[in-house]
């Protein structure tokens, strides 16, 4: 039995019906077709999945897509606004902060969500910020560096 | 010379980067095909059986299901260096995790449905798990048919009717006497467990199975060459009717080296009469199904002068192949040639022995070896230094090897080779090794529980690119109208930045603005040029070498033309900022542009054409080794480099806490600042890993205890040391590209040996295994307390 469900998806509006076990994961890869989002274990530990609902990160492994009704549902993929990238996203950019890039859409999401959040967020902020978010590649100094510097106090001071 | 367009060395912005920070990287994961089926395996729950009866009847009659294989049906034995694997077991499973069957389904949740109605029925026969048994005359045989396997031969030396795939033997010196000149011997063991790789994204694949033997594939591989080489010669099929496809690369580490999931996918495709099957690889089945890094046994005796100097080694080394070995002997192979660190020992005996057991198999990981072999060698160092009452630091410096002596397999040490010194020096300095307090560090008996203490060690390192003597690259630059160019190759970009910094290299040559310069990143052996594997840290070398030589034939053909078109011998052209030029008529200029698909004259008649440079690299110079001494000359080039560490440890609680790391190698020429940064970053955090968390833990019978992220924890951003440097030395590689050597495994691999060699001067204990997580650690401390009961 589907469920009818409305939200709005990196700004403009959904309506449709889903299957009540049907991932918000599968629904933003499969149903919206939207792939930025990654998967990297299903079952709630790496942070690859992460998206916002209502401004909250969340590991959308674990959550139902009908739980995302009446929600503003925000991917990767709404972050660039008209081909421009965002502040965070030129940061990760600028610091060497991607290798393989398969963590780095949820890890661009939770560190969004924080500075949304906490524009000043405090170093241990941000590590709190992005510890669910497993990557293999970076060892994390350049996801940190790119992070802080879209913080008032990071934005002196560049590279070391 | 002109500053313009000068790249080599520095931070140009990745090119890959704005791709994946909005989503747009499309990995093979993110791909569909029209009819596209999903395809799942269903695998071995037990170590080592006999398969008795499989049922698929349940799973066939389920409606979606397109195929059901089972290994029966395959008759295919694959494998790069040791063809030991199926597609699907056949009468025997070899671990816990070994595919038995597989489906293709129209969804996903119907594959792994009918694979859940697969009966198979097993006799459960005797699991060999421990190396030291698997050796024992007798032990059960993971592969009794290993006399009738392909292999490559005169490199590998299985032992039929044992579970030794292959044993590496270098014999160098007069072993007898450098034991009877040591003023001490001294003799201990260590033990790595296996480690898993953990890319993020997991093994994933998608196959088309075409009428008249053609194969197509779309794959997180490493290697798309030899992806289809290992198809063409298992399948037996020409090499041109597959063609292989590798976008975007979600981290590979080694782990998606050779080939994995393809033939499997490739079947299920036949099988369903050519629609296309996707299979992505769960966590849990990455972990229990697809490979990792090898176990470690060493057991090391080693002479030493009362000064400190070696004067012998000997050396036996178990690896834990796990149930196939196909890129396990050459890890056996590799890392002994590399075996006794980077020092010089007149009398040499290493055995290094990869051993099948019935447990998830190993193949490549960053370091191919080298973090397990100096697991040993760099902690067997620091406890012969201490006992001699020398220095650490003091005691590798009066070893390592100097211009004019011989590594064990005989390759005479040069000073192009690099600096051990200089690299040990530089960390030792960044931690400061020599104001480190020396009262109570060591300390003389194991310290007393409570309270925290600090430790420093330092551990080197060497490596050099394990790889068939015949290795090669090749790159084609081609021109666009606006004198941009596209270069492609195919080594893989799975994270390394290697394409980037190729980029630059190119752009300095060719001096364009790297703007210019469009990496293909999307990889297809149909269009793109050889390349055999991106392993070994040898991509950035060799393929830094063909992209000059691909470059400088573009200039040759651009030359030949402005040549004609400025009346000017091609000796006295110069090319500079897109621009030829007459050297003393500076005046008399064409721009690329005007060139690079052909030059028109005034009264339109036209000369030249599309430039397209091609420029290829083979290693030189690579022998076998012999197979009695292991003589021989094996490395293209070796990189130097050392880690220093300060750790605290809490007594009460085993906790390593890690307050500096730094880390040097002598990179030859960093090629990419940023790229070679981060790969060090990246690379001591994996190492941290392997020191303090990563192991796989089995259960007696055999059982993977810990395949999830819930049991299985890797470093997260609250794990960091609180300071880490990266340090280069460059002592320019005579054959490397502007001088470089590889750098992309090293940061990880003597990490584990600096913590546990800080251990020891933190706490007064020697600790033999990985890894050093706090209960190892609380436990050997208490164990070593005076008044313990627990003491064995
Ligand atoms: S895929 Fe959702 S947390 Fe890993
Ligand atoms: S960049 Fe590869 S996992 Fe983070």
């Amino acid at each position: 039995m589907e469920h009818p469900i409305k939200l709005t998806v990196n700004g403009q509006a959904w309506e449709g019906s889903v299957l009540p076990d049907l991932t918000l994961l599968r629904f933003v890869r499969e149903t919206l077709a939207l792939t930025g989002t990654k998967e990297g274990c299903g079952i709630g530990e790496c942070g690859a999945c992460t998206v916002l609902l209502d401004g909250r990160p969340v590991n959308a492994c674990m959550v139902l897509a009908v739980e995302a009704d009446g929600c503003a549902l925000r991917t990767i993929e709404g972050e660039a606004k008209a081909g421009k990238l965002s502040r965070l996203q030129q940061a990760f950019v600028a610091h060497h902060a991607v290798q393989c890039g398969f963590c780095t859409p949820g890890v661009i999401m939770s560190a969004q969500a924080l500075l949304e959040r906490a524009p000043a967020p405090s170093d241990e902020a941000i590590v709190e910020a992005v510890a669910g978010n497993l990557c293999r590649c970076t060892g994390y100094a350049s996801i940190l560096k790119a992070v802080r510097s879209c913080t008032p106090h990071g934005r002196t001071g560049g590279e070391r | 010379m002109s500053r313009l367009h000068q790249y080599v060395g520095g931070e140009h912005l990745r090119q890959d980067a704005p791709d994946k920070v909005t989503g747009e990287a499309i990995y093979v994961g993110d791909m569909a095909f029209p009819g596209m089926l999903w395809g799942r395996f269903k695998s071995s729950p037990i170590a080592s059986g006999r398969i008795l009866r499989i049922d698929t009847a349940r799973a066939r009659a389920l409606p979606g299901v397109r195929a059901v294989l089972t290994g029966e049906e395959l008759d295919h034995q694959l494998g790069l260096y040791m063809a030991d694997k199926r597609i699907l077991a056949r009468g025997v499973v070899r671990y816990q995790g070994d595919p038995v069957a597989a489906v293709a389904a129209e969804s996903e949740a119907m594959a792994s449905e009918a694979c859940n109605l697969i009966e198979v029925e097993y006799e459960p026969l005797p699991a060999v798990l421990d190396v030291e048994q698997a050796i024992e005359p007798g032990a059960p045989l993971v592969h009794p048919d290993l006399g009738s396997y392909r292999y490559m031969k005169g490199v590998f030396h299985p032992q039929p009717g044992s579970n030794v795939a292959h044993h590496q033997k270098i014999r160098r010196g007069d072993l007898e006497k450098g034991f009877a000149e040591a003023h001490r011997v001294f003799e201990t063991s260590f033990w790595n467990p296996a480690v898993p790789h953990v890319p993020l994204e997991t093994h994933v694949v998608i196959a088309r199975a075409l009428s008249g033997d053609r194969v197509d594939l779309w794959t997180a591989a490493q290697s798309p060459f030899t992806v289809r080489h290992l198809m063409a010669a298992g399948f037996g099929i020409p090499h041109n009717n597959i063609r292989v496809r590798i976008p975007y690369v979600g981290g590979g580490f080694g782990g998606k080296a050779g080939i994995n999931l393809e033939p499997l996918a490739t079947m299920l495709s036949k099988a369903t009469g050519g629609r296309p099957v996707k299979i992505v690889a769960t966590r849990e089945e990455e972990f229990n199904t697809l490979p990792s890094r090898q176990g470690l046994k060493s057991r090391i005796k080693a002479g030493v002068t009362r000064e400190g100097k070696l004067t012998a080694l000997e050396v036996r080394y178990l690896w834990d192949a796990g149930a196939h070995a196909d890129y396990g002997v050459n890890i056996g192979r590799a890392a002994a040639t590399a075996g006794a660190g980077p020092y010089f020992v007149p009398a040499v005996k290493v055995d290094s022995l990869v051993v099948y057991t019935n447990k998830v198999f190993g193949t490549a990981f960053r370091g191919f070896g080298h973090l397990e072999v100096l697991w040993g060698i760099e902690r067997n160092l620091d406890m012969m230094a201490h006992a001699l009452g020398i220095d650490p630091f003091e005691m590798r410096q009066r070893n390592f090897l100097t211009p004019g002596e011989p590594t064990i397999t005989g390759e005479i040490f040069t000073a192009n080779h690099g600096r051990p010194d200089l690299c040990l020096k530089t960390v030792a300095d960044a931690i400061g090794w020599s104001e480190r307090p020396r009262e109570d560090h060591p300390p003389k008996r194991p310290a007393p529980i409570g309270g925290k203490r600090r430790g420093y060690g330092i551990a080197s390192l060497h490596k050099s690119p394990a790889m068939p003597v015949y290795t090669s690259c090749s790159c084609i630059l081609k021109f666009n109208e606006d004198a941009s160019v596209n270069l492609l190759i195919s080594g893989v970009d799975y994270g390394q930045g290697t394409y980037t910094a190729l980029a630059g290299i190119a752009a300095q040559e060719l001096s364009i603005p790297v703007e210019k310069v469009h990496v293909t990143w999307d990889c297809d052996t149909a269009t793109q040029p050889y390349d055999w594997q991106t392993v070994a840290s040898r991509f950035a070398v060799m393929g830094g070498n063909a992209v000059i030589a691909a470059a400088r034939d573009c200039l040759d053909q651009l030359k030949a033309v402005a040549a004609q078109v400025l009346h000017a011998p091609v000796e006295d052209l110069v090319c500079e900022n897109e621009e030829v030029y007459v050297r003393k008529d500076p005046g008399a200029r064409l721009h690329y542009r005007q060139l690079v698909i052909g030059y028109s004259f005034p009264n339109g008649s036209s000369i030249g054409g599309p430039v397209i440079g091609r420029g290829r690299y083979i290693a030189q110079g690579l022998t076998h080794l012999d197979p009695e001494t292991g003589q021989g000359r094996n490395a293209l080039n070796w990189t130097y480099g050392a880690h220093g560490v300060v750790i605290e440890v809490d007594t009460e609680t085993g906790d390593i806490d890690v307050l500096k790391i730094a880390s040097c190698m002598d990179a030859g020429k960093v090629l990419h600042l940023a790229a070679a940064r981060t790969q060090v970053e990246g690379g001591v955090i994996q190492g941290l890993g392997s020191a303090l968390i990563e192991g796989f833990k089995f259960d007696e019978s055999g059982r993977l205890l810990n395949p999830s992220f819930v049991d299985f924890k890797i470093p997260t951003a609250k794990d960091l040391p609180r300071e880490a440097s990266q340090h280069f030395i460059e002592t320019p590689q005579l054959d490397g590209p502007h001088g470089a050597r590889g750098i992309g495994e090293h940061p990880m691999i003597a990490i584990p040996s600096a913590i546990g060699n800080a251990i020891y001067d933190a706490l007064g204990i020697q600790i033999h295994e990985l890894p050093l997580n706090a209960e190892r650690v609380f436990l050997a401390l208490k164990h070593a307390q005076p008044n313990d009961a627990a003491r064995p």
